[in-house]
């Protein structure tokens, strides 16, 4: 029975965050996919997150871990291999600090943008480019987040280097460009041509597909 | 030894304030408060925190720390007088997280709905959902706490701090809602450690007093409704 299990969805950005940090680890583990998008939960998770019933959850050794961040920490302390935050308390408190950033204050208004029509996109839209601009701000000097090689901010961005950046082509939104954005278009191509990215990100074509059925779904049943 | 140099800027009345000012005497590190005055924002603040330009910020020699239980986290890494805030196993410092990240998402932003709630019907919905979130945080406790007085353990720590500083909010919530929320019946046991925590040396000369949180949160109120 694999010690290490973790419950997630092949096109969760949340879940593939943990698989890139168990991979930068080494760490083996057992993927237990869940059906979570047709609100299809196995009881096990149910078990395992009763709080927030969501994924992903980590199993280590029969006990769960919770909330991705949490469990990005948690395999940062456990496993031996490249730090996922930095040694230092004042650089960890700024990972933590825009691992924060990114999720309560980007996220929202990319994904309004890549969802929304309307005034409400234009409001989504403006308010997602001066937030990428204090985010290009941030990479002064750095090749990544996390310096020179990838960390915590840079994994808890891979929703903006695969996901957003799908959206951003079946959308036609042109938020985040090189021309725009030329420091923040280098991570991208620096992080995508990560060898553990590429092999955890969910596969472009399958995760475009899904988009575009979302899209119709919502415009059909309008 | 680190530098004490670490001034917090920040308010009395917010519970987040409260945070890094309980580990900082956890770890008897002195500290000048800096108040900001309600209603504007100083230099200093927003220089120290442009994203956010929100109390309370650290600012450690130099350089500014942000965001409550970040800053709480620096703080233990950075001191080890005093007692380890954080627990020393990787799982249950996993477990502390998460329930400090559920009491911030979810559990105060449901407490505040309860005063924001306009008729006794939503005030009555909001109510249970918080107390429906304390028998949750009770369960908690039983398994953090292991027996002990505190989520710590013998100490205070990590989420005794996340949840503790909004009692005084918690208790200005029942008394002007006339409602309870902290039940001797439903909680006892984060009813015995709300007492033990009010009056932890670390904690008792930064909670703000009942009253005088009740008078500021009428005049809040007040400027609301006028605006």
């Amino acid at each position: 029975m694999a010690e290490v299990k973790l419950f997630g969805n092949w096109g969760s950005p949340f879940s593939c965050r943990i698989e890139i940090a168990l991979k930068l680890k080494g760490v083996e583990y057992e993927f237990i996919e869940e059906d979570v998008y047709n609100d299809n939960k196995s009881p096990l998770l149910l078990k395992y997150n009763p709080v927030h019933k969501k994924i992903p959850v980590l199993l280590h050794n029969g006990k769960p871990i919770c909330e991705s961040v949490v469990i990005l920490e948690y395999i940062d302390e456990t496993w031996e291999g490249p730090s996922i935050l930095p040694k230092d308390p004042y650089e960890r408190a700024m990972a933590r600090f825009w691992t924060k950033f990114l999720e309560e204050k980007c996220f929202p208004p990319m994904k309004q943008a890549s969802w929304s029509t309307g005034e409400e996109q234009e409001k989504a839209k403006e308010e997602a480019t001066e937030l990428l601009k204090i985010l290009e701000g941030t990479l002064s000097g750095k090749k990544f987040f996390g310096g020179d090689s990838i960390g915590m901010v840079d994994i808890v961005a891979n929703f903006i280097a695969h996901w957003f950046i799908i959206l951003q082509e079946i959308t036609g939104l042109e938020l985040l460009t090189h021309e725009k954005f030329p420091k923040l278009g280098q991570w991208l191509d620096d992080y995508l041509s990560c060898s553990i990215i590429k092999e955890t990100l969910p596969p472009k074509d399958k995760l475009t597909a899904s988009f575009q059925a979302r899209i119709q779904a919502a415009t059909t049943s309008k | 030894m680190a530098s004490e140099d670490v001034k917090i800027l920040g308010g009395w009345p917010s519970p987040y304030v409260m945070r890094p000012r309980i580990a900082l005497n956890i770890k008897s590190v002195n500290y000048e408060f800096l108040q900001e005055q309600f209603g504007s924002k100083s230099d200093l603040l927003l220089k120290s925190n442009p994203v956010y330009k929100k109390i309370p910020v650290m600012i450690h020699g130099e350089k500014p720390i942000c965001e409550s239980l970040i800053i709480v986290q620096y703080i233990d890494e950075v001191w080890d007088s005093g007692h380890s805030i954080l627990p020393s196993d990787p799982y249950d410092r996993a477990v502390a997280k998460f329930w400090a990240t559920y009491i911030d998402d979810k559990w105060f932003p449901g407490l505040r709905a309860i005063s924001r709630a306009e008729g006794e019907d939503a005030k009555k919905e909001a109510a249970e959902e918080v107390i429906a979130g304390l028998v949750l945080l009770e369960d908690a406790f039983i398994k953090c706490s292991k027996g002990k007085s505190f989520f710590g353990g013998e100490k205070i720590g990590y989420l005794d701090i996340a949840l503790g500083c909004f009692l005084a909010s918690l208790t200005v919530t029942e008394k002007m809602g006339n409602i309870k929320l902290l039940d001797e019946n439903k909680t006892p046991n984060l009813f015995k450690w709300a007492e033990k925590f009010s009056s932890d040396a670390a904690v008792k000369d930064v909670m703000p007093e009942t009253g005088k949180l009740m008078d500021f949160a009428k005049v809040l109120i007040a400027k609301s409704k006028a605006s």
